[in-house]
This record gives C-alpha cells, sequence and structure tokens, in this order.
C-alpha cells in the first residue's frame, strides 16, 4: 500500500506490528520475529535502500531485539543513520544505536566522531540528539573526545541542551568522577540557571556529588532551601505542575538532597524545619503525588536534625497512611515508620495493630516491608515473637534471593538478642533445616563454637545440659529427609563431640546413626568427611574411657568403602579412623582428648620451632625466605638490589597492566636472563615447599581431629556476640504476646470483610481521591482535573450511562445532537453495577458481560451515532472518539466514518463487555462533572490529525480490534 | 541511578517498549523481562504496586492491557515513580490522542523518544509535558 496518512509506515511494516500485536503466545511471537530476520538479511543487502525504508528496517532491527532475538546483523546499518542528515533519521539512528550497542561495543568508535559533528551542529535538536547519545555509548576512554565540546555547550542558548549537556557531564561523573572532578562548580552554576527545567535536571548530579561528599556541599543548603520553597510556592511556570502540585518531581529530589545535608548537622537543619513543615502543610494528602511528597518530607525529617514539632507531623502522616485502605499508603507508612522510629520508638505503638495488620496481608510486599520494620524494632523482649515469624515466614517462600535475606536476617537478631542458648540452638536448628544452603557457613561454625563452649557459664551443669539438649535435638531431626549440608555437618560435629558425653546415648546407638548419615549423603563428601570424623571421636573416646569397641558391621563397611575412596581427604579420614582403633587408651587419650574443642590452642603464627631448622638450611647455602609482601612487584627495591635486579620486572606471577611498548630493549635486559632464572627458583619455589612444611608440622597433631580443629582455628577475632542473658527466657514477652493474639483475631475479620469493599479498596491511584470528593464536594479544579483525565461526561449523560453501557463512550463524542436519541434506546438495557473507576478488568467483565445483548444494542446504537459522528467529525476533536470506540466494538470497522459499517461478527463479548465497562466507568467517573466536552478534551487533542489518520491507517491496514487482540485499541487513559 | 529499566509489557507478557539504563545483555533482559513480568501479573489490584525483585524494586501500573514497570532502585520513592508512569502515559495521551497499545507499536521510535526526553542516566530530568513533546513536535514538522 506504501505509504499513506502522511505516517510513512509501509504496509509491510504495519503487518508486522500487526501480527506482532495479535500473537497469542510467545512461540508464535518468536516464530514472526525468527521469520522477520530472515526477511531483514536479505533486505539489508539489497543495494540502493531508499532512507525512509532503511529508518523502517531499522525499527523493526529495534522490535526483534526488544522481543529477545539478536539483531546484531543489522547494527551497522543502525550506525550508518547516525550520520544521516535528516534530523528524524539521525536521532532514529541514535536511539537504534544506543538500544543495540553497549559503551565497550567495537562499533563505538565509529560514532564518536559523528558525535563529535553533531556537538557543533546549528541545529539544536541535532546536538540534543547527540548528548543524548553521548550519555549512552560514551565509556571512560572516549570522555575527552566529547569533553570539551560537551562543557562549552553548557552555556549553549537552548536549555534543552543545556540540560542534555548538564546530564552528559552527570553521566562522566558516574563513569569515571575524576575526569570531571575539576569541572564540578559548572553543576553549581547550573543550579541558578534560568530555566528551571536545566535546575531541575541539575539536581540530579548534584545528589550523586552531595551523596559521596556531604561536606563540602553544605553552603548549598541556603540555596536548595530557598529553590524548594520557591517551588513550593507555586512559582515555576505551570508546566510543571503535576495534578495541581508544583512540581513534585523537583520538590522531592530536593528533599533527598536535604535529608542529606542536614544529616547530623543541626545548624543546617534549623535551616530546613520552615519549609520542610511548610510542605507538609501545603501538600494535598488526597492525591498519590502528594502522599509521594509527603513521604519524602518524612524521610527527610527523619534523617535530619530532628525537630519536635516536625516528628509529630510526620507521626500524624504515617498514622494516616496506616490507616489508609491503600497498599500503597500502607507501604510508606511501614517504611516511614521504620525510619521514624530511630528518634522516636514509642511511636511503633500506637500502629501496632495496623503493623500487625500489614505482617498478616496475604500481600507479599507489605510483608516483607513489615519484616524490615520489625528487624529494626526487635528489643531482648520480643525477638522470640520476631525471629520465629521470620522463620514461618521464610519457611513458606520459594524466592532463594529473599530468603537468603531473611535468614541472614534471623540469624542476626538471635545471634544479637537470644534469651537463652537452648532457644538459640532451636532457633539456629529450624534455620538450619529450612534453609541450611543459605546461610553463611561462618553461622555454622558460630553455632558449633556456641555448643562447645556456652556463653562463658561458670555453672558447670547448664553445659552439660545444653550439650545434651542439643544432641538430643539432632538425634531427633537426624532421620528427616534431605537435611542441608552445613546442617549436617554441625550435627555430625556435635555428634560426635557430645554424642556419648553424658552416657545416655551408647556408642553403637550414636555411630550407627553417624553411618546412616553417611550412606545417606554418599555424595556429599564434605559431609562423609565430618561423619568419619566425628566416628573417629566417637572411638578415640570409648577407647580412652577403657571400654571395648565394637565395630559396626555397617561402620566397617563404610570405612573399607572410604578407603578406596577417590578423595584422598576421605581416604586420609578412613586410615586414620583404623589406625586410631588398634591404639591404646594411653595414645589415644594424647592424640584426641576428649573435649578438646572448647580448650584454646595457642598459635605462634612466627613458628619459632622451625628455627633450628631454617638456620641449618641456610647455613648449607639455602636462600633465605623472601615474605610474600615483599615478593611482588617492584616494590621490593632491597631485594633486588641485593640480587642485582634493577631494571627487570619481577620474574614471575601475572601481570595485569599492558605491556609497555617496546621501545629501547634496553642494556641491562641483555645480562639478568640467568638471575631471572635463579631468582625464579628462589621465589617460586622455595616459598610454597615452606609453607607447606609450616602446615603439616602444624597439623600434625590435629590431623585426626581436623573437622573441630578447623573451626577452632578460625575462631580467633571472631566476636564474642552473646552476652550473658539479662532476663530470664521463661518469661513471656510482655508486649509481644499479647499482641499476637489480636493479630489473630484482626486476621479474621479482615480477611472476612476483604472480599466486599474489594471495590473501593481499589489499587489506590489518584483518581481514587478524586471520586470520593466529588461525591462531598467536588473543586473545580478536581472537576476539570477529572474531565481532562477521564473524558468524563455531563451529569445527564451520567444516567445514560449507567442505562447503557457503552454508550457514554461514544456518546461524549456524539454531542449534544446525538443526546436524545441516545437516551431514549438507552432506557430499556439493563443497568450494569456500578463501575469502579479503576477496574479495567475482568471483574466487571464478569459481572456487566451476561447482562447486556450487545447485539441488540449495538445495531441500535450504530445507526443513531453515525450521522452525528460523520458530522462532527471535522470540527469536534471527541469526534475521533467515536472511531476509537467502534472499532473497539466492531470486528469490521472499516468504515465507520463512511457510515458503511455492519458490525456483522462480534466473536469476543468479553473483551467487548470489557470494553463496555471500562467506557462506563469513565462516563460514571466524570458523571459528577458538568464541565463542558469540549473543553475537556481539546486539551488533550492537539494531535486530532494524527489521531484521525491512525484510524484510517488501521481500518486500511485491516487490523481489526476484536478479531485477535482487541486490548491493543484500548485507550490506555480510559 | 534510580531508574533501572521501563518496560511495557502487556497482559500476555509481550513486550512492547524496553528501555534499561544500565548495560544488560539480551539474555539478561529476556530473562528478567520474564521473570518480573511473571511475578507481576500474578498480582491483584488491591495489592501494592511495588514489588521486590532481587536487589531493586519494580514499580508497575496497569493501564487497559498494557502494564508499566519501571525498575528502581532500594531509596527510590515508589509512589512518586507511580506518578511518574502516570506522568508518561499523559504524556503520550496528548501526542497520540487517547493513546493505545497500538499507538506505541507502531510508534515505536516516538515513544522511546518521549522517555529520552524524560528520563537520563536513570533520572527524571523533565516533567513539562510541553518540554517534554516540543523537540518531537518539531522534528516532526521539519521533517
Amino acid at each position: 500500500m506504501g505509504s499513506q496518512g502522511g505516517i510513512g509506515q509501509s504496509k509491510e511494516f504495519l503487518d508486522l506490528v500487526k501480527s506482532i500485536g495479535e500473537a497469542r503466545s510467545k512461540a508464535e511471537e518468536d516464530r514472526i520475529v525468527i521469520g522477520e530476520i530472515e526477511t531483514l538479511k536479505r533486505r539489508l543487502v539489497e543495494p540502493g535502500i531508499p532512507k525512509r525504508k532503511m529508518k523502517e528496517y531499522i525499527i523493526r532491527l529495534v522490535y526483534i531485539e526488544m522481543l529477545g532475538h539478536d539483531a546484531s546483523f543489522g547494527y551497522i546499518h543502525a550506525v550508518k543513520m547516525t550520520h544521516d542528515d535528516n534530523l528524524f533519521l539521525k536521532r532514529t539512528g541514535y536511539l537504534a544505536v544506543t538500544l543495540f550497542l553497549n559503551e565497550d561495543h567495537d562499533l563505538i568508535i565509529l560514532i564518536v566522531n559523528t558525535i563529535q559533528k553533531d556537538l557543533k551542529s546549528d541545529n539544536f535538536l541535532i546536538v540534543c540528539a547527540a548528548l543524548n547519545a553521548v550519555c549512552k555509548l560514551i565509556n571512560e576512554e572516549t570522555i575527552p573526545a566529547v569533553l570539551p565540546q560537551v562543557v562549552e555547550l553548557l552555556g549553549h542558548q537552548k536549555e534543552a541542551v543545556r540540560k542534555k549537556a548538564i546530564m552528559a557531564l552527570h553521566r562522566f561523573h558516574q563513569k569515571s568522577p575524576s575526569s570531571v572532578s575539576h569541572l564540578v562548580s559548572n553543576f553549581r552554576k547550573r543550579l541558578c540557571d534560568n530555566d528551571p527545567g536545566v535546575m531541575g535536571a541539575t539536581l540530579c548530579p548534584l545528589l550523586d556529588l552531595i551523596n559521596r561528599d556531604v561536606s563540602s556541599f553544605k553552603d548549598l543548603v541556603v540555596s536548595f532551601v530557598s529553590i524548594l520553597k520557591q517551588v513550593a510556592e507555586h512559582r515555576l511556570p505551570k508546566a510543571y505542575d503535576y495534578h495541581q502540585l508544583p512540581a513534585p518531581f523537583i520538590q522531592i529530589r530536593l528533599l533527598k538532597i536535604l535529608a542529606l545535608l542536614g544529616s547530623g548537622d543541626k545548624q543546617a537543619s534549623e535551616q530546613m524545619y520552615t519549609v520542610v513543615g511548610d510542605i507538609f502543610r501545603k501538600c494535598d494528602s488526597s492525591s498519590n503525588i502528594g502522599n509521594a511528597v509527603i513521604y519524602q518530607c518524612i524521610c527527610c525529617v527523619s534523617s535530619i536534625h530532628p525537630n519536635p514539632k516536625l516528628l509529630e507531623s510526620a507521626a500524624d502522616q504515617i498514622a494516616r497512611f496506616l490507616k489508609s485502605d491503600s497498599h500503597n499508603l500502607k507501604y510508606l507508612g511501614i517504611d516511614a515508620l521504620g525510619r521514624l522510629i530511630k528518634l522516636s520508638p514509642e511511636i511503633a505503638e500506637q500502629h501496632q495493630l495496623a503493623v500487625i495488620d500489614c505482617l498478616e496481608d496475604p500481600d507479599d510486599t507489605l510483608k516483607r516491608k513489615t519484616f524490615e520494620l520489625l528487624h529494626k524494632m526487635t528489643k531482648s523482649s520480643n525477638v522470640e515473637v520476631i525471629v520465629d515469624r521470620m522463620i514461618d515466614y521464610m519457611i513458606s517462600i520459594n524466592d532463594n534471593h529473599y530468603k537468603t535475606e531473611i535468614v541472614s536476617r534471623c540469624v542476626e537478631l538471635a545471634e544479637q538478642f537470644a534469651p537463652s542458648n537452648q532457644w538459640f540452638i532451636q532457633t539456629m536448628n529450624r534455620v538450619f533445616e529450612h534453609a541450611g544452603d543459605l546461610v553463611n557457613i561462618k553461622v555454622a561454625h558460630n553455632l558449633m563454637r556456641l555448643i562447645a563452649e556456652g556463653f562463658g557459664e561458670d555453672d558447670d551443669t547448664a553445659y552439660t545440659h545444653l550439650r545434651s539438649s542439643a544432641v538430643d535435638s539432632y538425634l531427633r531431626i537426624i532421620g528427616a529427609p534431605k537435611l542441608p549440608s552445613v546442617f549436617l555437618q554441625v550435627i555430625c560435629w556435635v555428634l560426635g563431640e557430645y554424642g556419648t558425653a553424658d552416657g545416655k546415648y551408647s556408642a553403637s546407638y550414636i555411630t550407627g546413626k553417624l553411618c546412616d548419615v553417611a550412606e545417606a549423603y554418599s555424595n556429599d563428601e564434605t559431609v562423609k568427611a565430618y561423619a568419619v570424623t566425628a566416628l573417629i571421636k566417637i572411638y578415640a573416646f570409648e577407647i580412652a574411657a577403657g571400654r571395648k569397641v565394637d565395630i559396626l558391621p555397617e561402620c566397617q563397611s563404610l570405612i573399607e568403602e572410604l578407603s578406596a575412596s577417590h578423595s584422598t581427604d576421605l581416604q586420609q579420614r578412613a586410615y586414620e579412623l583404623q589406625a586410631v582403633i588398634s591404639l591404646d587408651a594411653q595414645a589415644v587419650e594424647n592424640i584426641m582428648p576428649s573435649d578438646a574443642s572448647s580448650k584454646e590452642i595457642e598459635i605462634d603464627k612466627s613458628l619459632p620451632f622451625l628455627n633450628d631448622h631454617v638456620e641449618r638450611a641456610i647455613e648449607k647455602g639455602a636462600q633465605p625466605y623472601i615474605p610474600e609482601c615483599e615478593r611482588s612487584g617492584f616494590s621490593n627495591a632491597s631485594y633486588l638490589n641485593s640480587q642485582d635486579l634493577h631494571d627487570v620486572p619481577p620474574p614471575h606471577g601475572l601481570r595485569f597492566e599492558a605491556y609497555e611498548l617496546p621501545k629501547q630493549p634496553s642494556v641491562p635486559l641483555t645480562t639478568p636472563p640467568i638471575s631471572i632464572g635463579s631468582s625464579n627458583e628462589l621465589i617460586a619455589v622455595p616459598e610454597p615447599a615452606y609453607d607447606r612444611g609450616n602446615q603439616a608440622a602444624v597439623s600434625v597433631p590435629s590431623s585426626s581431629n581436623s573437622g573441630p580443629a578447623e573451626v577452632k582455628l578460625r575462631l580467633d577475632g571472631v566476636q564474642k556476640r552473646w552476652g550473658r542473658p539479662t532476663y530470664s527466657s521463661s518469661s513471656p514477652s510482655p508486649s509481644a504476646a499479647p499482641s499476637q493474639d489480636t493479630v489473630n483475631g484482626l486476621t479474621v475479620s479482615n480477611g472476612a470483610t476483604s472480599v466486599t469493599p474489594a471495590i473501593s479498596k481499589g489499587r489506590e491511584t489518584t483518581y481514587e481521591p478524586t471520586r470520593k470528593s466529588q461525591v462531598v464536594e467536588i473543586s473545580p479544579e478536581k472537576q476539570k482535573l477529572a474531565a481532562s483525565l477521564f473524558g468524563g461526561s455531563s451529569k445527564q449523560e451520567r444516567k445514560s450511562s449507567l442505562g447503557g453501557g457503552h454508550k457514554t463512550a461514544a456518546k461524549p463524542s456524539g454531542g449534544h445532537g446525538a443526546e436524545t436519541s441516545v437516551k431514549k434506546m438507552a432506557v430499556p438495557a439493563q443497568q450494569p453495577p456500578p463501575p469502579d473507576l479503576l477496574d479495567f478488568g475482568e471483574t466487571t467483565v464478569a459481572t456487566s458481560g451476561p447482562l447486556i445483548d450487545p447485539f441488540k444494542q449495538l445495531e441500535g446504537l450504530l445507526d443513531m451515532v453515525e450521522p452525528t459522528s460523520s458530522t462532527k467529525n471535522h470540527g469536534d476533536v471527541n469526534a475521533t472518539k467515536v472511531p476509537d470506540v467502534m472499532a473497539t466494538f466492531g470486528d469490521t470497522a472499516t468504515a465507520v466514518e463512511q457510515g458503511g459499517n455492519h458490525f456483522s461478527s462480534i466473536e469476543d463479548v468479553d473483551n467487548l463487555m470489557s470494553g463496555l465497562s471500562s467506557a462506563t466507568t469513565d462516563a460514571s467517573s466524570g458523571g459528577g462533572i458538568a464541565t463542558p466536552q469540549s473543553t475537556a478534551h481539546i486539551s488533550k487533542g492537539p494531535n486530532l490529525k494524527n489521531a484521525l489518520q491512525k484510524d484510517a491507517l488501521v481500518r486500511q491496514m485491516g487490523v481489526n480490534p476484536s478479531s485477535q487482540n482487541p486490548n491493543l485499541f484500548k485507550d490506555l487513559l480510559g | 541511578m534510580g531508574i533501572r529499566f521501563i518496560l511495557m509489557v502487556n497482559k500476555q507478557g509481550q513486550t512492547r517498549l524496553a528501555q534499561y539504563y544500565e548495560w544488560l545483555t539480551l539474555e539478561e533482559r529476556r530473562a528478567i523481562e520474564g521473570e518480573i513480568v511473571r511475578k507481576c501479573l500474578a498480582r491483584n489490584e488491591q495489592q501494592c504496586s511495588f514489588v521486590e525483585h532481587r536487589n531493586y524494586k519494580i514499580v508497575y501500573r496497569r493501564y487497559a492491557s498494557l502494564f508499566f514497570l519501571v525498575g528502581v532502585d532500594n531509596d527510590e520513592n515508589e509512589l512518586a515513580i507511580l506518578e511518574f508512569i502516570h506522568l508518561l502515559v499523559e504524556t503520550m495521551d496528548r501526542h497520540f490522542g487517547n493513546v493505545c497499545e497500538l499507538d506505541i507499536m507502531f510508534h515505536l521510535e516516538k515513544a522511546h523518544f518521549m522517555l529520552e526526553e524524560m528520563v537520563m542516566n536513570g533520572c527524571i530530568v523533565e516533567t513539562s509535558k510541553s518540554n517534554i513533546l516540543s523537540p518531537i513536535q518539531l522534528m516532526e514538522k521539519t521533517s
């Protein structure tokens, strides 16, 4: 069909988009894209492709990549397009390149030149396009190529250019702060730019800079406060308003900056109090954006030096958030509570129930946020409840990323606040049992250490009690299927050390269990190693106690199996086990003293007992040991000097920096080859050998005991976190226990009620408050807002909307002429349920669907609407709505305007109804508003022509909405 | 950084527009889109419009059949991002007139141009609709 409608898209392109749009599955989509790849590969090599065509090809390439396929075969064409003189083509080229290439791609080098040229262009739009590309494509190495030009553009007469130039500089700062460190003053300068857009953009780099280094920007506090004040007082152009709020996005960024600058700085904070207080008061708390600003205020207040009045306002707002029906506001409320709680811990009290509600809520996001809050409020009095809850939740989820996070939080809290050892061990057991694979191995070591050492208690019986209760619990758990490896290691170790210590269990019972573990987890060598070492210990203790050792048959076969194991470690352990069994009590007592793990082993890292040996070796002519720190790099001047190796690089080890250019094959190089060789020997060989020697020396006495010895060795430097408990573990935590009861009561009722008000609870958006306020009292601004957003209809029309569902959507466009007739036909139709503004989806469909016979209504409708629409088409912007809606309804919407259309086959009643219900929604939402349609819509439709073209095009293309995917045609805002 | 990516995805999980502000390979993009779309589509209207995913958050909003998903850093103001999405839709609506999914599909590059004006380096840099649209209108006029 060639280009049409002035849009210039070919039939081929439209067909492609259409087929992608109508694809019903990923597989179908993939098939289309793969076909498209083949087509484009053929097309792109054809000679003399017209530029327009090429642009289209490039966008098709973008589609291919967007849908997850590789389009690298066409990258070069996108690069070429950036050279084009036509602005539209150039910008498309830049866009495609930024989407395709990362900054280190080989092709970038071909673009840098173009960018340089374009940055000098007289056409500011070309400069802007190039600056966009700079932000995406310039890497550290190419920064110098464009930096001077970008700096120059900071003073460009066009504000759009200055804005983009400052952002390019921001990008350079992100990439390589040092490259622009001398240009930081430019950011300060642009803060005072005449254009609010440039000023607003400059806040982004400033926020980053201040984040890195607060102190050097303290002088700007006054400026930021005064800017914020002016913004809040509506001094910026109306164009920056968003839903009546003056430049909220700029306000939010300023508040973030102030939070940083005022943190821990009383003097700076005092300058902010007035303006923050003003914003608290001024912000419209009924709109989303107003609440977003208020939330940012709370963040700011909780970060700067505390001010009682502001804290009070913040607390009030938090209360409002938490009481809201909207989950989004609740979420912010919980988050804000977590911030404020540091300053005023008592604030949480009054919100207990609300917090609990959120914790019980099925919404995962809310739940997690609440856990975050709980984590911040944990004390020794409530740790049990909180950690229990966390573990319960942890068990219930599958997301490993979050599981890991929550596990580390549990462990942290348990280690910090554990009311008793018993509780700690039990808690850890639960953690290990359910998420052992996600726990840091250190946690396991800590647990073993705890069991070995207790909490520094003097009381021996408590000590033994702790151990035997740990043994008891592990013997209970050990049979469970599929325990995590880390947990099994802990179990084996504890059973080995203390399994038979209190005499409750016989050696053969414990060894049997250990053999079972080794057998059940035969793929896990670490577990097997732990199990064998535990066996060694059990037998050693038996022998030392003078008891006769009976080796169980399964144990015997385990030893045999492991002695032939591929793992040398396991082999070693198996042989050690055999060796230990054959020793007498005296020897065993020496090599394997009981309860050795809780004794400190002192390690002298200088290994003085080897001194003699070393000296002897040196006397015999061995090279002295060079410490590792002196070996690497050139730094060891003394050593190199002594070896006369001045200019020679260190002879071993990889170099990661580039080799210097082979300028002068310097003289020294000719002589030292021999010394390189010798130094090679000197450094590479002796070091590992020496090390190994040391290790061997140390590990000789403990080799049979390597499991615990390893643990033991890591202990030095591990901070002791548990103090002596200051409270009794048996007393229930006073605040937590009762609240939990109420919790449960509340949840039930919550669950029951939440079904019915689902609609009113609907996802909070800006619309909801608008609707609410309409019922009570309608401010003219809101009317206007609602009208402009929803294209709402007049009051009279509302009736008809209730009567005839879909009609209203078409109606406003119809204008006055159609009104009466519409009403007439609409009356008999049944009423759909009260529509929900926010519900675009199926729920409404389900209820309204069966009530209405779409066919009858449509037939009647058409006759009435057509004339009006065709007459109105010229002047009234809203007329465009008619074909829109009709398109949604019709299968063959080819000629709505021509008036010759028949809705012969409506295949997808459901989809159709969803269209209807959302149309109803519109109408009723605008219901109370008497604003004339045309004024409301004119602001929305400066592109009437476009919209018309679009419709015409779509019809010509025969892209028929209801046949495949009517959603494609649904107004996003409608 | 702030914004990490902006996605438009329809109810069937098909991507309609994708803009990333940090470089990800094709495979990473595909994986991420699959994961988060599944996550967000499974949620109902009452639930928060925010979802945690790995070490960042997704703020999402649905318009008719199209989901707008914005991946943001953890310290970002979620509600403001939610409104940013709405601003984007309002802006597209002003340009296209009753914007629908198909508009974005037919004019993918223009939708991208609008985003380029609004977001740079993952920061929201422009929120005035006339400032966002004027370069595009000028461009249309000249070519």
